[in-house]
């Protein structure tokens, strides 16, 4: 069974002259126990998105429904079995570890012991501070505490808005396990990212972008979809290199890439062709084929768009 | 039941977490209760006085001695023309100038009769009116004097004479404090009542915990009350150590019992709360809500009958005390703290405080959405 679906959702902000599309149609379905991720850059709708199903904001029009309930209708039903982690920081900044994570078991109706093996792994990381308050906790403890408290009723689906904006690499590295590892409890999960490199740690991802989504598939489908060719280049002075690129007849699409320029290159191109443009100006360019990652696949898409 | 307990005192322990609210909660009753009486004084002293005596007799020096000693007047300045006494006026530091003519004791011997001139600062229009009023009473009191003085025991009186003597019920000393404390305390009750309690929810809105909330099974009506009935107690506590206050610093002992005070209080909270509730779910920010709460407050306070009677403005504002809760508050107080009504006696405002109490909170309630 889907444990989220979402049919032809639409929702507009403002009035007349000043309306914002934030979601325009948008449709896609989450398996069960599926570690779902939801990419785009920021005001591409995912917080709207998420606030819909969860509860939060009404559809202008379309359905959607969580765990088989109507998030129009059967909204009281979901709260009772989704966990929320709004993308700002809302927990009680005056209250310590403890007495949040204690008060968000309570108004759920259950107790702190009774779901701790859920929580453990994560808690047990920030257990020590726990008479600390939650204002004075560090980026990454806030993260890890807000995902204990959401996590504390033991929800059928957890819904997670940026959780990694603002976040340390290594945090991020440590979160996306806790993920991983939460996955394997049987929980769906939403994650919310504006991060693409993320999205290989998903089981699937949609790409969103201005309400509307792009794609739906899993990291290796998006890569696979990616037919053209693609080379990376290198050379001491990037910036001419990168207008000589675009000058060049092959070139469908180039972009900056880490230390490299990655060079989208029109069918029937290749790397050759490339170094043999580039001798005069750019002797000691490096050029080389390389394989297109989920973040090349996202470009292409989004430009396409 | 568990959910209730578990908002209270979360909201509890919130609130003594922070100290400035504490603060708030101790001081401003103490600062407001110890100083405002003092100042909001209806009675009007040193009143600066110039006179312009022309006449230099020895019954317009009396006249000027009887006006001095009253204790309500200060000479400022003792001259002969009446451009110097209005140039004192214009430098403000005169407030009323009081002209003898040349010949006024030669006129009252002689014609049994004399004029006297009072100009008067109305810049400050309160101060204006009562020292006119006490100037013109202080002189009147002259002219008894001096026909006294020379009717010597009349065998039957000349003319007819009304006299009016007064007594104050109530306040027999007109001690202005009397009737000023429990108002001021009226203010500092409705204050914490509803405003503390709008700001504390616009807050949650603020920082965004609410939403943490609002995906939660938790009951509205949980919620509210959670929210409602610390402030409540907040608010009790407060009328408390007022009363204390002006007890210990005013001696005021309400004629009538407390329970009555504390009953209409009970209810008198409920609708201010209700208020509160209604202010933050219109509100976004603490800021708006601050702002909001400002301009009730001064509209509260000056439609109320704690400064002035209410029975002197014009029939429109009138109709607006009707419907602020803090004059009917102020109404009872003075009314047990003063005259030691009953329980019966308030019973009109009671119910009417009921209504407000009902009809705000079911706005409020109906008006507070979980999802936009």
């Amino acid at each position: 069974m889907a444990s989220v679906t979402v049919n032809n959702i639409t929702k507009h902000y403002g009035k007349k002259k000043e309306l914002t599309q934030a979601l325009r149609g948008v449709s896609f379905t989450v398996e069960q126990g599926e570690l779902f991720g939801i990419i785009g850059p920021d005001g591409a709708g995912k917080t709207s998105l998420f606030r819909i199903l969860t509860t939060l904001l009404l559809p202008d029009a379309g359905a959607a429904s969580v765990d088989g309930l109507d998030v129009v209708k059967d909204f009281k039903a979901i709260r009772q079995r989704v966990g929320y982690m709004p993308g700002r920081f809302s927990l009680y900044q005056d209250l310590t570890i403890e007495e949040n994570l204690e008060f968000f078991a309570t108004i759920f109706n259950t107790s702190v012991s009774e779901n701790y093996d859920l929580i453990k792994d994560i808690y047990s990381q920030i257990e020590p501070f726990k008479k600390r308050r939650a204002g004075k906790l560090s980026g990454g403890m806030k993260q890890k505490l807000a995902l204990c408290c959401a996590l504390i009723h033991k929800p059928s689906v957890l819904f997670l808005d940026e959780p990694t904006t603002g976040v340390d690499a290594v945090s991020r590295k440590e979160f996306w396990e806790m993920l991983r590892n939460l996955k394997k409890q049987g929980i769906s999960i939403l994650v919310s990212t504006p991060y693409m490199d993320e999205a290989s740690m998903c089981d699937r991802v949609a790409l969103i972008q201005n309400g509307s989504i792009l794609s739906v598939d899993s990291p290796e489908g998006v890569i696979a979809s990616f037919k053209q060719p693609l080379v990376a280049v290198k050379d001491r002075n990037m910036l001419p290199l990168l207008n000589h690129l675009q000058a060049f007849e092959g070139t469908q699409d180039v972009y900056p890439f880490g230390e490299y320029h990655h060079v989208v290159l029109k069918d029937g191109y290749s790397a050759a062709e490339v170094s043999t443009y580039l001798q005069h100006q750019h002797a000691q360019a490096e050029v080389q084929p390389v394989r297109a990652d989920i973040e090349d696949c996202f470009i292409a898409l989004m430009k396409s768009a | 039941m568990r959910t209730l307990r578990f908002l209270l005192q979360k909201e509890f322990r919130q609130i003594f977490r922070d100290p400035s609210i504490i603060r708030i909660i101790f001081m401003m009753p103490s600062i407001q209760l110890l100083i405002l009486p003092w100042a909001a004084d209806y009675e009007v002293k040193n009143i600066q006085l110039s006179v312009v005596d022309h006449d230099h007799s020895q019954y317009s020096r009396q006249l000027v001695n009887k006006v001095t000693s009253s204790g309500y007047f200060q000479l400022q300045d003792y001259s002969g023309s009446y451009s110097n006494a209005l140039q004192q006026v214009e430098h403000d530091k005169a407030d009323l100038v009081l002209e003898i003519p040349a010949d006024f004791e030669k006129n009252l011997i002689r014609d049994n009769e004399s004029t006297l001139f009072m100009a008067i600062n109305a810049i400050n229009g309160v101060k204006a009116n009562l020292g006119g009023a006490y100037l013109r009473s202080i002189v009147q009191d002259y002219n008894r004097e001096v026909r006294a003085k020379w009717v010597q025991l009349p065998r039957f009186s000349p003319e007819v004479q009304l006299e009016v003597t007064s007594s104050n019920w109530f306040n027999a000393a007109m001690n202005y404090k009397l009737f000023m404390v429990p108002g001021i305390l009226v203010v500092l009750v409705t204050m914490v009542g509803s405003f503390l309690a709008s700001l504390n929810i616009v807050r949650e809105k603020e920082i965004g915990t609410i939403e943490q909330i609002n995906v939660t099974p938790v009951k509205k009506y949980h919620f509210i009350l959670g929210k409602l009935i610390p402030f409540w107690i907040l608010g009790l506590l407060i009328l408390s150590i007022g009363l204390t206050i002006a007890w210990l610093a005013y001696g005021i002992i309400p004629v009538g019992s407390l329970l009555v005070i504390y009953t209409f209080a009970a209810v008198y909270l409920l609708a201010v709360l209700g208020l509160g509730l209604l202010l933050s779910t219109y509100t976004s920010n603490q800021q708006q809500a601050m702002l909001l709460s400002f301009f009730l407050m001064m509209v509260f306070i000056l439609l109320s009958g704690l400064y002035t009677s209410i029975d002197s403005m014009p029939v429109w504002a009138r109709a607006i005390t009707k419907v602020n809760p803090v004059t009917y508050f102020i109404d009872v107080m003075r009314m047990v703290v003063l005259k030691g009504s009953g329980l019966k006696d308030i019973g009109p405002h009671l119910l009417t405080m009921l209504g407000f109490a009902l009809v705000l909170n079911s706005w409020a309630v109906l008006h507070y959405k979980k999802r936009s």
